[in-house]
């Protein structure tokens, strides 16, 4: 079992990959969808893309984003020895 | 023989997945050859239950930790089907395409509520409860804040969410079933319960777990199949998922051309039956709008992450990384199906408004689409109705009624599509209705038998005596949840958003905070539970039209009412907890252990 600096520092990169990751959450959940308005004007893949957003586009970053939190939290805990064996 | 079954699961349900499709192929010979399409229908669902019940009989299982978490060996794909499987509602299956294609771009709100919360789950819970070694939700509160008064409030709040919840399902189960087998409505409900319980009391969470996959298995073949061959077959597109953004442009255009807006309002629909009246695309321009769009997404997310039949899904795998990874492949399994039910609303929408197309109806004599089979079959049930209210013979967009949930039921027809796909749809929605009402009642009486009985009455019963309290009490639930849904009360207790109002109001904030907060204590985490969940309830009955219906304030309807729940019960946890000592040594350290992977569970395996 490691000691107590490891401690800190595993939770300390963990705590700055759940803001980095509820950032991005945050953006896709919320920001984005306040401007669909305006960005319905926009084109994209044919789809306007206020809608396209909704419909499709922050679905799929949220599971992108959730692969890549797990992949990123493994290697936190690999690195400071806190990965199950 | 355990470890056997693990490393066969591919195998396994891969000829699952073969017999099925055969059995379709089967299902469509048979149709062929002149078999009543009721006749189709029957089979479709008795078999896929019977099915289900086999599964749940072969899990049967005496061992708490198997009836609990399903022996903690569940991998993390099979874990992401299932939490899948156990996600996706009879609600989502019938009515979501429906709700796009009546609400358009503000119904997506749930669209994206539904998924974006899985981040939290992920990022912020499913690790950190999975190296608790909770068996429930309640039982990490119970241990982390410590006292049998926090378990107990803890259970309310998840007994009252899930309830709300599993009424729906078991009606839905009704509904299915009763139109399928064709028995009366009463009849259908108890048959409903009967499959559901036969899936979940032998076994359990590990029963449940394995009834669950196969059921989305099911769901999603009967999902994307219809959808997948009525795009290719009226030419949309070989992929309907990547193809619809001209569909959905030519829709506002039709809008424009059928006077969308600009008609009045035609009474005399029967209950339930809607016209379209909202445009598809466009968003609100003003900002109580988006505000109205980005409260209900919020109250999604955070709903999800405070269901506890959500939860206790990721108490089943077999570490803590693989919860992470499970989280991931849950929410790419859901994905498959929340990003065609656009897609299909789309192209439904499209069929029905295009004059340019053969389906296309708005705009032609009322006396020619009426002599079509589909507008009959479905008028006959009262799922659609036509009114010429200004008498000049042609249907107007504000004519033409229906139930949302024939954008998904009626599409194998309106494409011109063989019954067996119809039949395929019913064992589908059952599928769906079915694994939700599981998940549900097993999160019940787990919290009823776990932590009400076994932690707080009789901390001494032994595991025999806890299995079988267990059973009873799923029994019981199942039978109060099967006759209030026979009551068809849907108009009080419909609403699946409230589920998940409910669960944020009283259960997110102590959660999250319990991991990511030392300081939080337990009289905070007991403010936080007691005054979220308080408030939040008073504002619905303030706020919902079945109660006293007043006029919501900021746009805050009854499907929003975590908005007042959540920061009420954050204030006060935060509040008390800093005017209250803080936690003892032991619990801090308990708190330390649950954020490091390694290492042993907090709570032993059996408990």
């Amino acid at each position: 079992m490691s000691g107590t600096s490891q401690r800190v520092t595993h939770w300390n990169r963990t705590k700055r990959l759940m803001i980095v990751t509820l950032v991005i959450w945050f953006v896709f959940s919320f920001v984005v969808h306040w401007f669909a308005n305006a960005l319905n004007s926009i084109s994209f893949l044919g789809f306007p893309l206020g809608f396209y957003m909704a419909a499709q586009g922050s679905e799929i970053i949220f599971v992108v984003l959730i692969f890549w939190f797990a992949r990123m939290q493994h290697k936190i805990d690999q690195d400071t020895g806190f990965a199950e064996e | 023989m355990k470890g056997e079954f693990i490393e066969n699961l591919p195998k396994i349900y891969g000829m699952y997945t073969g017999g099925f499709l055969i059995f379709i192929l089967l299902m469509a010979a048979l149709e062929q050859m002149g078999v009543h399409a009721d006749t189709i229908g029957i089979l479709f669902v008795a078999f896929t239950v019977f099915i289900y019940a086999a599964i749940g009989w072969l899990s049967r299982t005496m061992q708490v930790d198997a009836y609990y978490v399903a022996g903690r060996q569940v991998p993390t794909v099979f874990n992401g089907m299932a939490t899948a499987a156990d996600w996706m509602s009879g609600a989502s299956f019938v009515a979501m395409a429906g709700g796009i294609y009546f609400g358009g771009h503000g119904y997506l709100a749930f669209v994206v509520g539904w998924t974006g919360g899985y981040v939290l789950v992920a990022a912020l819970m499913a690790p950190y409860l999975r190296k608790f070694g909770c068996y429930t939700v309640p039982d990490f509160i119970g241990t982390r804040y410590g006292g049998n008064l926090a378990r107990f409030f803890a259970v309310v709040v998840l007994t009252v969410a899930s309830f709300t919840y599993v009424t729906a399902q078991i009606n839905a189960t009704g509904t299915i079933a009763s139109r399928a087998l064709q028995v009366p409505f009463e009849v259908g409900v108890w048959f409903g319960l009967l499959g559901i319980l036969l899936c979940s009391m032998l076994g359990g969470m590990r029963a449940v777990t394995w009834t669950q996959v196969a059921q989305y298995i099911v769901l999603i073949i009967a999902y994307l199949v219809p959808v997948f061959w009525m795009s290719n077959k009226q030419g949309f597109g070989l992929v309907p998922q990547l193809v619809y953004g001209e569909a959905v442009m030519r829709i506002t255009e039709l809008e424009q051309l059928h006077g969308l807006g600009s008609l009045d309002a035609v009474e005399g629909a029967k209950k339930g039956l809607k016209a379209l009246s909202v445009p598809f695309v466009a968003a609100g321009t003003d900002a109580l709008s988006s505000w109205k769009f980005v409260t209900l997404v919020l109250c999604m997310m955070a709903g999800t992450a405070s269901l506890p039949h959500i939860l206790m899904r990721y108490f089943t795998t077999p570490s803590v990384k693989a919860a992470r990874q499970s989280v991931a492949w849950s929410l790419f399994f859901i994905f498959l199906l929340y990003f065609t039910a656009p897609a299909l609303a789309t192209f439904t929408k499209l069929q029905v408004l295009d004059p340019n197309l053969a389906t296309g109806i708005i705009g032609k004599a009322i006396t020619e689409v009426q002599a079509l089979e589909w507008i009959q079959k479905w008028s006959n049930v009262g799922f659609l109705q036509i009114i010429d209210a200004n008498g000049d013979g042609l249907l107007q967009l504000n004519e033409f009624f229906m139930r949302g949930d024939i954008v998904v039921l009626a599409t194998p027809e309106i494409a011109g599509l063989p019954y067996v796909i119809s039949g395929l749809v019913a064992a589908g929605g059952m599928a769906a209705a079915m694994s939700t009402a599981d998940g549900l009642l097993l999160a019940i009486a787990n919290a009823l038998s776990h932590d009400l009985y076994y932690k707080i009455i009789d901390p001494n019963a032994e595991t025999r005596k806890r299995l079988l309290v267990a059973r009873i009490l799923l029994l019981g639930i199942g039978a109060v949840g099967a006759f209030v849904a026979s009551l068809k009360l849907t108009s009080i207790l419909g609403a699946v958003a409230w589920a998940f109002d409910f669960a944020c109001s009283g259960l997110f904030f102590p959660i999250v905070l319990g991991i990511w907060w030392k300081r939080a204590n337990r009289a905070g985490a007991l403010a936080g539970m007691l005054c979220g969940f308080v408030a939040g309830s008073l504002y619905l009955y303030w706020v919902a039209p079945a109660f006293l219906g007043n006029e919501p304030w900021i746009g805050i309807d009854h499907l929003r009412f975590g908005i007042i729940g959540m920061p009420v019960s954050l204030i006060a946890m935060v509040v008390v907890t800093l005017m209250t000592e803080e936690p003892d040594a032991e619990t801090q350290a308990m708190v330390d252990e649950i954020r490091v992977p390694a290492g042993k569970t907090v709570l032993s395996s059996t408990h």
